[in-house]
């Protein structure tokens, strides 16, 4: 089972928080978006990606437990 | 780029069911709709077939989806009728995308004014097949004349076991999205939705919808009259069947033409009357598709093997020839700038990202971007790639980098101030010397 990272870029509003949290997985855009580097979390980053999760102040930012559809 | 609407035109004349015209098989050349009866001599009657029949016979026919994505239909509608069969109120509605926002394209609606009866006879067979208990026709507010045809053509047709109804949604690129789609059946506003859940899992009514594009279901009726194997005699074992084809820019009769998959680009153009004037490239695929070089795309079939060896998908089935003395470029730029400005505003990086590209894609063919900003372009071109909740950005990336791509010199030629359609007798990007034969 893995772990993946995704964002609802419909409810994300830029914060950024979450590249804050998980700087070896996100990272931004010249706008302040965050773009998911590496999708699938190693477990060590596990707990902060659950932080990053709920710290989201609009919960843009969804982890995934399996590979059941991401198109 | 696409100087006159299309006109309405199609490929040999004879009757029957072995080789083409298949879907526009009874075509009047007025363009004048096929009666329910009309439609019955050319097609025979709807069949009825068991349960499960037809999608077995669609898995094995290989049919894609002719809405852009290429979807395999048949796995589509196993899947659809098996989450009708686990779920309580089992599957809400068949729905026809009939948006066809696509500029370049009109085939939809071609077959919406001139040949309702197959797409609808489709869409009742698939809900057959899934358990849908409604058929819902979507069409384009601005297209009146398949809106009137298609409730015409309802009525004409008498009672059938599951109801058909015709709805209007809005105009706009972004509309025809099939998440979209569904939002405004629901009540919502036509704007794509974060998925999953997609909408064979929770559509319309919050319920398992089957939704495809007109043509698909088009092809469906036919499948289901004459079968899988008649459908694979006609194009190759991984394309097969035929396809309907918007073809506009410098051919002497643009239209929609029903060709076979593995018919070379060649006779592709032939068919549309042939080029008028020395062309450089082809835009396949339409607005979200891929530029070509004429000297490559020329030498290929109509076939996604040859068509993903290039780079580019037949996306909606649009092929658009540029005449050698336009500018690719400003041209490119001109559909960054209408896509951009299609965004549906409600991601952060479709808005910004897309936004972003079409001002520096100005810059380019207006000869004043840098080197640092041709570079930034390519950035954001890959950055916005999956971004937003609906494809539209990669779209616009496919387009704006195969446009990047092949029209590089035209890029340095306007950095220095010149153009290159505006040499005379320079044909850009046509064959020099070294032509097909
Ligand atoms: C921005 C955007 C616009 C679209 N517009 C249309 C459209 O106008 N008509 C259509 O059939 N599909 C359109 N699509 C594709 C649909 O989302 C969907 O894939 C299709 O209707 C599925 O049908 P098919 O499997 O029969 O191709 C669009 C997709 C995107 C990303
Ligand atoms: S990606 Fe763009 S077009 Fe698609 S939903 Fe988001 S903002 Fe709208």
């Amino acid at each position: 089972m893995s772990t993946r990272l995704r964002v609802n870029p419909i409810a994300c509003e830029g914060h950024g928080l979450c590249a804050e949290l998980l700087p070896e997985l996100i990272r931004l855009d010249d706008w302040g978006y965050p773009i998911i580097e590496e999708a699938e979390v190693p477990d060590e980053l596990l707990d902060l990606a659950y932080r990053a999760v709920d710290t989201c102040p609009t919960l843009a930012l969804v982890l995934d437990e399996d590979n059941l559809d991401r198109g | 780029m696409t100087e006159s609407r299309p006109r309405v035109a199609r490929t040999g004349s004879r009757p029957g069911h072995a080789g083409l015209p298949r879907l526009l098989a009874g075509l009047h050349s007025s363009g004048q709709v096929l009666s329910a009866l009309d439609h019955e001599r050319v097609h025979g009657p709807l069949p009825a077939l068991r349960g499960g029949e037809l999608i077995e016979m669609v898995q094995r026919s290989g049919l894609r989806g002719r809405g852009g994505a290429d979807f395999p239909v048949g796995r589509k509608l196993r899947t659809v009728a098996a989450m009708g069969g686990s779920s309580r109120g089992g599957v809400s509605a068949v729905v026809v995308n009939g948006s066809e926002t696509e500029p370049a394209s009109s085939k939809d609606r071609l077959l919406f004014t001139a040949l309702p009866h197959l797409v609808l006879d489709g869409a009742l067979l698939a809900a057959y097949a899934v358990g849908a208990r409604e058929v819902i026709v979507n069409v384009n507010e601005s297209a009146e004349g398949s809106l009137r045809v298609l409730e015409g053509a309802i009525a004409d047709r008498g009672d059938s076991r599951v109801p058909i109804r015709v709805v209007t949604g809005p105009d706009g690129y972004v509309a025809g999205e099939e998440s979209a789609v569904i939002h405004r059946l629901n009540g919502g506003r036509p704007l794509p939705t974060f998925v999953p859940p997609r909408p064979f899992q929770r559509g319309y009514r919050g319920r398992p919808t089957l939704i495809n594009n007109a043509e698909t279901l088009a092809q469906i009726a036919l499948i289901a009259r004459f079968g899988d194997q008649w459908f694979r005699e006609l194009g190759t074992s991984a394309d097969p069947g035929s396809v309907l084809v918007t073809i506009s820019g410098a051919v002497a009769t643009p239209g929609v033409y029903e060709l076979e998959f593995g018919t070379p680009i060649q006779d592709l153009l032939a068919a549309a009357g042939g080029l008028t004037e020395r062309v450089q490239a082809l835009l396949i695929g339409g607005y979200f598709g891929t530029w070509v070089e004429y000297s490559r795309a020329a030498q290929v079939r109509l076939a996604r093997t040859d068509l993903r060896a290039m780079g580019a998908t037949l996306g909606s089935g649009v092929v658009i020839a540029l005449r050698a003395s336009a500018c690719g470029l400003t041209e490119s730029a001109r559909v960054v700038r209408y896509l951009a400005g299609e965004s549906s505003g409600q991601c952060g990086p479709c808005v910004h990202g897309l936004a972003g590209i079409s001002a520096l894609f100005d810059a380019l063919a207006g000869g004043t971007a840098s080197e640092r900003e041709r570079l930034t372009l390519e950035r954001w071109i890959a950055e916005v790639r999956g971004r937003g909740a609906c494809h539209h950005p990669d779209g616009v990336a496919r387009f704006a980098q195969s446009a990047l791509q092949i029209f590089e010199e035209d890029v340095q030629e306007h950095r220095l101030g010149r153009c290159m359609a505006r040499r005379v007798g320079v044909p850009v990007g046509a064959p020099s010397g070294s032509s097909a034969s």
